[in-house]
């Protein structure tokens, strides 16, 4: 053995072939089955994607860096499910692109925060969060409340997440900018397309408080109030085993 | 800088500039009022600035054709002198996002300065800032003299270390402005990725032809690892960052993976990161400055190899040990689970072949503060990775997963060993690169040691307190079976570890800073007559590359 690598040493492209092939294999037993292995997704019929509000409320908690103290992953332990709810399934994050289940909790896990608080509560937090909960060491996000959301291309951003495999339709991705305003504005005209697109379970309320323009605060909380609630299949699963056990 | 450069070459590095110039000109249009605009006026500035610094050097004379009995250094030294540049400033950054634990106001109010956007800001910055730029320059440095021949150019290595500086600044300034992926440790957006694809092609091809024109037969154990990590980092980097921008003028893209695929995927890449960027590369440093330093032969060549091999198969298994008990298979979790066990035999091969070099040269160890920086650097990295197999077993991360265990344990890693490494071989090679004897000052190296020992030990020491403390309360019980603790009771407990983590992060921090000041005054401080060792020379190339060598 060491003799033969006493010869492969002395060959550049063998030694570089041979490095490509001995690093190829683990990633490749481990990752290429998740894509074709159907168990590893649940089914999950009630599954709904994201609203347009909520896709840009998303991608205001990733450009904030939320994940990096908050994770979106209940794992399978008792004092996790008691703490945060059912354990997270993976059909829950089919839609998620990229996934942000985190790893570290400088802050509680936020996998089904959504519902737990209310809106008003949210804004006051994201606001300032040491005039709710004065031990907190979150930073502030004055400038949300004052930030007109960005609406005119979210049609485009829910044409590429069609590209990558999410199920939005050509109405949805043609209606992105007014459901926008009509999920944020339950009152106005826009707000009915809403609910006929995306369920009628969507939450359909001024997040931030203010009907009228959309804010960054109206999207991040209409995002946070989603969380762990696109699909029951986590509640079911637990019933299921309660009813096993 | 542009004195080194031939005729050819300098009508070459206009050219790629002009086009860089022109790419971000059509970047900044397409992305008019939207972050990626702002980008997009950088890369022009800078491709423009490039295209004036070399016509400013334009008519000087070409180098004489004596540079081909030489090395070819300049990148090298520049690459040491930006690498200390990026580890201050992501130092601070990462003391700084210390303090704000502790004391959540000691900020601006203002978006860039928030702890989301300065965290990421701190791990590109210390790893592909500092530790990125000290791997390219010491590559460039070893794979000379290991191949006994100069570089085939002088403008790639030049492109190599400048190209990839760009993509940091183009990651760094991007996640201030709030341009991020999300991914950790691969948060640039699709074109800064591009870019790096680009960048590190022709690293690998410039190394590869350096190897080509090597007059040794054998290929030396610390290119083993420098290529491995070239190759297995663009594999890794390729993969993860598969994505499908919004537009060409959106820096936004959405990850081509979703969900548990995803998150596997990013863990294969996440952790090796942490095996091809922040061990394979740093351990070729190892195996040449170590040595050299320590004036030992290698231990043993065939625990290297074994340890190589072992590390380059065993480690592209374990990254789904950062989904213990998550939606991730269970099978997955498992095979995870027993390579990263596995991996402990190579690992301490490693370490082991390492330590017992130091054999015959401990006096060394204790009299010399750069060979001591490399002997702790050891001893960590053998710490870390017994560490890290050990949390990597299923119900010991069901303890540590999520808390700050896991930030002492990288920074064990980081600090411990890839700063430790670093630091001593940047002090070893920086007398060499610019002719000097010794270093500025041995006492301000002593000190520089002791204050990075010292701030690493009480790092490490507050984060296995504060994450098996965080832990433990997250599953305590009462008597009557309910959680005894709320999620923000833990929070509070940390606040004395917080604190204790910033002051150690601060000592880790002056030590660089002092470190800087004296590789800077080693620099500056010109000897009269600069030294010419004969034997740091390529051997003469009208011997037949490949030609058998005496003693072989």
């Amino acid at each position: 053995m060491f003799g033969f690598h006493y010869k492969l040493e002395r060959h550049t492209i063998p030694f570089v072939l041979a490095i490509i092939f001995v690093a190829g294999i683990g990633g490749i037993v481990e990752i290429a089955p998740l894509f074709t292995i159907g168990e590893t997704v649940e089914e999950a019929p009630d599954m709904r994607v994201y609203t347009p509000l909520e896709l840009a409320g998303r991608n205001i908690y990733i450009r904030e860096g939320c994940y990096a103290c908050h994770s979106q992953m209940i794992r399978t332990l008792r004092d996790e499910v008691e703490r945060y709810g059912p354990y997270s399934l993976a059909v829950e994050s089919q839609y998620d692109h990229p996934m942000l289940w985190g790893s570290k909790r400088t802050g509680p896990d936020l996998a089904r925060v959504g519902g737990k608080y209310s809106d008003a509560w949210h804004v006051a937090h994201l606001d300032d969060p040491r005039s709710v909960v004065p031990q907190s060491v979150m930073p502030a996000y004055t400038w949300l409340d004052d930030t007109q959301l960005v609406t005119e291309d979210l049609g485009q951003h829910l044409a590429a997440m069609r590209r990558v495999g999410v199920p939005y339709t050509d109405k949805m991705i043609a209606n992105a900018a007014a459901d926008v305003y009509g999920q944020a504005n339950p009152d106005s005209d826009r707000a009915s397309g809403v609910a006929e697109r995306y369920g009628e379970e969507t939450n359909v309320r001024a997040f931030d408080g203010e009907p009228g323009p959309v804010t960054e605060m109206d999207a991040l909380v209409a995002y946070l109030q989603i969380l762990g609630r696109l699909t029951d299949a986590a509640h079911e699963q637990q019933a299921l085993e309660g009813d096993l056990r | 800088m542009v004195a080194g450069l031939t005729k050819g070459e300098r009508q070459f590095a206009i050219v790629i500039s002009v086009v860089l110039a022109l790419c971000g000109l059509f970047l900044a249009g397409a992305g008019h009022q939207r972050p990626l605009g702002v980008h997009g006026l950088l890369i022009a500035f800078l491709g423009i600035a490039t295209v004036f610094v070399v016509l400013s050097g334009y008519i000087a004379p070409e180098p004489s054709e004596e540079r081909l009995s030489s090395y070819y250094d300049d990148p090298s030294k520049a690459g040491i002198i930006i690498a200390m540049i990026w580890a201050i400033f992501a130092m601070f950054i990462g003391d700084w996002v210390a303090w704000l634990l502790a004391y959540p106001e000691m900020t601006f109010d203002a978006a860039w300065a928030s702890f989301g956007r300065l965290r990421p800001v701190h791990t590109t910055g210390v790893i592909f800032g500092f530790g990125g730029n000290a791997l390219i320059a010491t590559s460039f440095h070893v794979m000379q003299r290991t191949c006994r021949a100069r570089m085939p150019d002088q403008l790639s290595p030049w492109f190599v270390l400048l190209g990839y500086n760009l993509f940091c600044i183009l990651a760094v300034s991007g996640y201030f402005i709030g341009v991020t992926q999300s991914k950790e440790y691969a948060e640039p957006e699709w074109y800064a990725d591009i870019w790096l694809v680009i960048v590190w092609v022709t690293y690998f091809v410039l190394y590869l032809r350096t190897l080509a024109r090597r007059q040794e037969p054998h290929i030396y154990v610390a290119n083993w690892y420098y290529l491995a990590f070239i190759l297995v980092v663009a594999v890794l980097h390729i993969v993860n960052n598969l994505a499908v921008p919004v537009s060409l003028g959106h820096a936004k893209s959405y990850s081509a993976f979703s969900g548990v695929q995803d998150a596997m995927t990013q863990w294969w890449y996440g952790h090796n990161a942490v095996a091809f960027f922040l061990t394979a590369g740093f351990l070729g440093m190892l195996y040449y400055y170590l040595p050299k330093r320590a004036e030992r032969p290698i231990f043993s060549y065939r625990l290297s190899i074994i340890s190589f091999w072992g590390i380059t198969f065993l480690y592209m298994w374990a990254g789904s040990h950062h989904l213990h008990y998550t939606a991730l298979p269970h099978w997955v979790q498992t095979l995870g689970m027993t390579f990263s066990v596995m991996l402990l035999v190579p690992s301490w091969a490693s370490a082991g072949n390492a330590l017992l070099t130091l054999n015959g040269a401990w006096h060394r160890v204790r009299d010399d503060a750069t060979l001591r920086f490399m002997m702790v650097a050891a001893v960590f990295y053998g710490i870390s990775t017994f560490e890290g197999s050990f949390l990597a077993i299923r119900p010991v991360n069901s303890l540590s997963h999520y808390t700050d265990w896991t930030v002492g344990h990288v920074h064990a890693g980081a600090l411990g060993w890839v700063a430790f490494i670093t630091f001593g071989s940047i002090y070893a090679v920086v007398p060499i690169l610019w002719k000097r004897e010794r270093m500025y000052s041995a006492r301000l190296v002593e000190v520089h040691f002791w204050l990075a020992l010292a701030g690493t030990l009480i790092y490490v020491f507050a984060m296995w307190n504060s994450g098996i403390i965080q832990g433990l309360m997250w599953r305590t019980y009462t008597e009557s079976g309910t959680l005894a603790y709320s999620f923000i009771d833990s929070l509070v407990a940390m606040h004395p570890y917080y604190v204790a983590r910033a002051i150690g992060g601060l000592l880790f921090l002056i030590g660089a800073a002092i470190g800087f000041y004296n590789i800077w005054m080693t620099v500056r401080t010109a000897r009269e007559e600069p030294l010419e060792p004969v034997a740091d020379r390529p051997i003469a190339s009208d011997t037949p590359a490949g030609a058998v060598q005496p003693g072989e």
